[in-house]
C-alpha cells in the first residue's frame, strides 16, 4: 500500500512536468492552431538558460529562475514573430514541418554552443538529493523535494495562469482571441499581437518546466523528448481543454511510474503511448475536449 | 515550351506527356544503367543509398504528400521491414519471396496503424503514428529472441539464383531496379481511382466524402502501400547495412524521412527522389567541408542537424513546394524567357481553415 502510494507520489510528480508541456502547446493550438512539436526543446533550451545563469553567471537559484522565465518568454515571443506568422493561414501539415524543423534546429545548435554542447549537466539547486518523510522516520512515506517541488510549483502556477485567465484583461483577450478570432479581432483586440503574447507565455511555462525537471533528468540536448510524451497527455485530456491537459498529464505520469514497477521493463517508456492509443480508439476527444466537428 | 494539343482521352493519362519527357527520361535511364563504370565504389554506394530512401520516401510521398496523412512513425515500416528481411533470410528463405514478404509483413502493420483512421483524423492521426512508432520500436527492443534486442541482427550475405549481390554493382543495380518498378507502381497508382480518391481527400476531405468516397478505406489503403513501400525499403536497407540495431529505427528517422519529402517538395514524385538525393549530397559537402571549417565549429556533432534544421526551415518559408518546385519555377523561366512573372506559382492562401467549430 505504502509502495503504491510512493509510486503515485513519484508518478504524479513527473506526470506535473508533462501536465506544464501540455499546458504550453495547448494554449498554443488553442489560440493559433498550431500544433508545436518543439515544446520539448523549447523546454530543454529553459533549462540551459536557467543553468548558464547559475553556474556561468552565477546567479541564486531565484534570480536564475525569473531570468529563465523572461528569456524563454523573449524566446517564444521571437519564434512566433519570425518563423511563424508569415506561415499565418497555411495548412497545418506546413506549420507542423515548421515546428519539428525547429525544434530538429534547437536539437543541432544547442550542441554547438559553447560550454552546453553534448554532456549532460547537473543544475545546482538549492533541493537537491533531499528527501522528506511523511508519517515517520524510516516507516513512512518517503518524498524527495525535488517531487514535492515539481508539484507544489506546477500547483502555484496553474493557479497563478487561472487568476490571469480569468481577472487580466490580458487573459481575457487571450481566452476571446482561442475561441475566435474574427470575433476576437472585431471587439478590438490586437489578434496578432496577442498570439504573440501567447507564444511568449506559453515558452515560459516550459521554461519553468525546464527548470523543474533539471535536478531529475539533468540538462542535456535530448532532454526535449519529454515532449513528446506531453502529446498523449494533451490527448488523454482532450486536446485544446486547459484543465484536460493537467489531468492528462498526471494519468500519464502515474500510469507511467505504475508501468515501471508492475510490467516486465521497456514497458515504462511505451505506457503513455499505449494509453494514448487507447484513449484515441475508445473516446477520441479525451476526457475534457469537446466535440469537434469540422465544418465545410 | 511545349503546347500539348490534346486530341485523344489517353494523353491525359499518358506517363510520358511528349517526346521531350521520354528522351531525358531514357537519357537518366542509359545514365543509371552506365554509372558503374563512370564513378567511384563509394559514390555508387551513397547513390544505392539514395536509391533505398527514395524508395521509402515515395511511400512516405503517397501517404503525406498524395493522401495528406502525417506519418510520424515512418521508421516503424522501415524496421519491420528490415526486421522481416533479416528473419527469413536467417532461416533460409529466398529474397524473391521475402522480399514481398517483408512488404506485406510492413503492409499488415500500415492497415493497424490506419486503423485508428475510422475513428480520428488530422493531428490525432499523425499522434496515433507517433505513438505507433515507439511501440514498435520499443517491440523490436523486447522481442529479443528474433531481432536481438539492442544487439542487433547480422545478415548474411545477399545471393539471389547463385548471383551474388555483396557486390556494390549488383547491388546497386538489384535497388536501382526495385526503385524504377516502384517509382512507376506509385505513377500507376495515381492514375487509378484509388489514387485520384487519395489526392480528393487531401484537397478536402469533406468533399471528397460527399463525392462518395469511404475516407476510412482509403486512408488505411494509403497507409499501407505507404508502409509496403517502407517495407521493401526496409528489406533492402538491411542488405546494405548488414547489421540492424533498434536504434536505427528511432523517431528521429522518422522525422528525417519526413524532412526528407518536404525538402523534396511534397505532392511530387520527383521530391521523393530529389529530397534523398540532396540529402545524402548535402551530408557528403559537410563531411567534406568539416576539414575547411576552423575545428571549434567543424568537429561539432551538432553541425549536421543544424544546417539540416535551417533548410527544412527555409524551404517551408520561402519554397514550399519544395527543390522540384524550386526546379519548375527555374524551367518554366527559361522555357518563356523573358515572360516569367513572379507570382506564376504563388499558392493560394486560405486564411484560418478552422478544424473547430465556430
Amino acid at each position: 500500500m505504502l509502495q503504491l502510494l510512493q509510486l503515485i507520489v513519484s508518478g504524479a510528480a513527473i506526470g506535473c512536468i508533462y501536465a506544464l508541456i501540455a499546458l504550453g502547446f495547448v494554449l498554443i493550438y488553442k489560440a493559433t492552431e498550431t500544433v508545436n512539436f518543439a515544446q520539448g526543446d523549447l523546454m530543454m533550451i529553459g533549462g540551459f538558460i536557467g543553468l548558464s545563469a547559475m553556474t556561468v553567471i552565477g546567479m541564486p537559484f531565484a534570480l536564475a529562475f525569473v531570468v529563465t522565465i523572461a528569456a524563454m518568454a523573449l524566446v517564444g515571443m521571437g519564434t512566433e514573430r519570425l518563423v511563424l506568422r508569415p506561415l499565418l493561414g497555411q495548412p497545418a501539415f506546413t506549420v507542423v514541418m515548421i515546428t519539428i524543423g525547429l525544434g530538429y534546429l534547437a536539437r543541432g545548435v544547442v550542441t554547438m554552443i559553447p560550454y552546453w554542447g553534448t554532456e549532460t549537466h547537473t543544475l545546482p539547486v538549492p533541493w537537491k538529493d533531499e528527501v522528506i518523510w511523511i508519517g515517520g522516520e524510516g516507516s513512512g512515506l518517503v518524498v524527495s523535494v525535488e517531487h514535492l517541488v515539481i508539484i507544489l510549483a506546477t500547483i502555484a502556477l496553474v493557479a497563478l495562469l487561472y487568476v490571469f485567465f480569468r481577472y487580466t484583461r490580458l487573459g481575457i483577450a487571450m481566452q476571446a482571441t482561442s475561441q475566435n478570432q474574427l470575433a476576437a479581432f472585431y471587439m478590438g483586440i490586437p489578434v496578432r499581437r496577442v498570439n504573440m503574447l501567447i507564444w511568449g507565455l506559453s515558452s515560459a511555462i516550459c521554461g519553468v518546466a525546464g527548470l523543474l525537471l533539471a535536478p531529475i533528468t539533468f540538462v542535456h540536448a535530448n532532454m526535449g523528448f519529454v515532449g513528446l510524451k506531453a502529446f498523449p497527455a494533451a490527448v488523454v485530456g482532450g486536446f485544446g481543454s486547459i484543465p484536460g491537459a493537467l489531468v492528462g498529464g498526471l494519468v500519464i505520469g502515474i500510469v507511467e511510474s505504475l508501468a515501471g514497477f508492475y510490467l516486465p521493463e521497456g514497458f515504462k517508456d511505451i505506457a503513455a503511448y499505449v494509453v494514448v492509443l487507447v484513449m484515441l480508439v475508445v473516446k477520441p476527444n479525451g476526457l475534457f475536449g469537446e466535440n469537434l466537428t469540422k465544418k465545410v | 515550351m511545349h503546347f500539348l494539343f490534346k486530341t485523344r482521352y489517353e494523353q491525359d493519362i499518358a506517363l510520358f506527356k511528349h517526346g521531350g519527357q521520354r528522351f531525358w527520361y531514357a537519357a537518366l535511364a542509359v545514365a543509371l544503367l552506365a554509372a558503374p563504370w563512370l564513378l567511384s565504389e563509394y559514390t555508387l554506394s551513397q547513390i544505392t543509398f539514395i536509391g533505398i530512401y527514395a524508395i521509402v520516401c515515395l511511400g512516405l510521398m503517397l501517404l503525406a504528400g498524395f493522401t495528406g496523412q502525417v506519418s510520424l512513425g515512418h521508421a516503424g515500416f522501415l524496421a519491420m521491414g528490415a526486421y522481416t528481411e533479416a528473419y527469413l533470410q536467417a532461416h533460409g528463405w529466398p529474397f524473391v519471396i521475402s522480399l514481398p514478404l517483408a512488404a506485406l509483413v510492413a503492409g499488415i502493420t500500415g492497415i493497424m496503424i490506419g486503423l485508428p483512421a475510422l475513428r480520428v483524423k488530422g493531428l490525432y492521426l499523425s499522434i496515433a503514428t507517433l505513438a505507433f512508432g515507439f511501440i514498435l520500436e520499443q517491440a523490436v527492443v523486447s522481442a529479443e529472441g528474433i531481432t536481438g534486442g539492442n544487439a542487433g541482427l547480422q545478415l548474411d550475405k545477399l545471393v539471389i539464383a547463385g548471383v551474388d549481390f555483396d557486390d556494390g554493382t549488383n547491388f546497386y543495380y538489384l535497388v536501382t531496379f526495385i526503385a524504377v518498378l516502384c517509382v512507376l507502381g506509385v505513377l500507376n497508382l495515381l492514375r487509378s481511382p484509388t489514387g485520384r480518391a487519395f489526392v480528393a481527400i487531401r484537397d478536402s476531405e469533406v468533399s471528397a466524402q460527399s463525392m462518395g468516397i469511404n475516407l476510412a478505406h482509403y486512408k488505411t489503403t494509403a497507409f499501407a502501400l505507404s508502409a509496403a513501400l517502407a517495407g521493401i525499403a526496409g528489406a533492402l536497407y538491411a542488405h546494405k547495412i548488414r547489421i540492424i540495431t533498434p536504434d536505427q529505427f528511432g523517431f528521429l528517422q522518422s522525422i528525417e524521412l519526413l524532412m526528407m519529402v518536404v525538402i523534396g517538395g511534397l505532392g511530387s514524385i520527383q521530391g521523393a527522389i530529389f529530397g534523398p538525393a540532396f540529402w545524402f549530397l548535402v551530408q557528403q559537402l559537410i563531411v567534406t567541408g568539416k576539414d575547411w571549417l576552423p575545428p571549434e565549429l567543424g568537429q561539432q556533432t551538432g553541425l549536421q542537424p543544424t544546417i539540416f534544421g535551417i533548410i527544412l526551415v527555409a524551404i517551408v518559408l520561402f519554397e514550399p513546394l519544395g527543390l522540384y518546385g524550386r526546379w519548375l519555377k527555374f524551367r518554366t523561366f527559361l522555357e518563356i524567357f523573358p515572360f516569367y512573372r513572379k507570382g506564376m506559382f504563388k499558392r493560394q492562401k486560405s486564411y484560418m481553415k478552422s478544424e473547430r467549430m465556430k
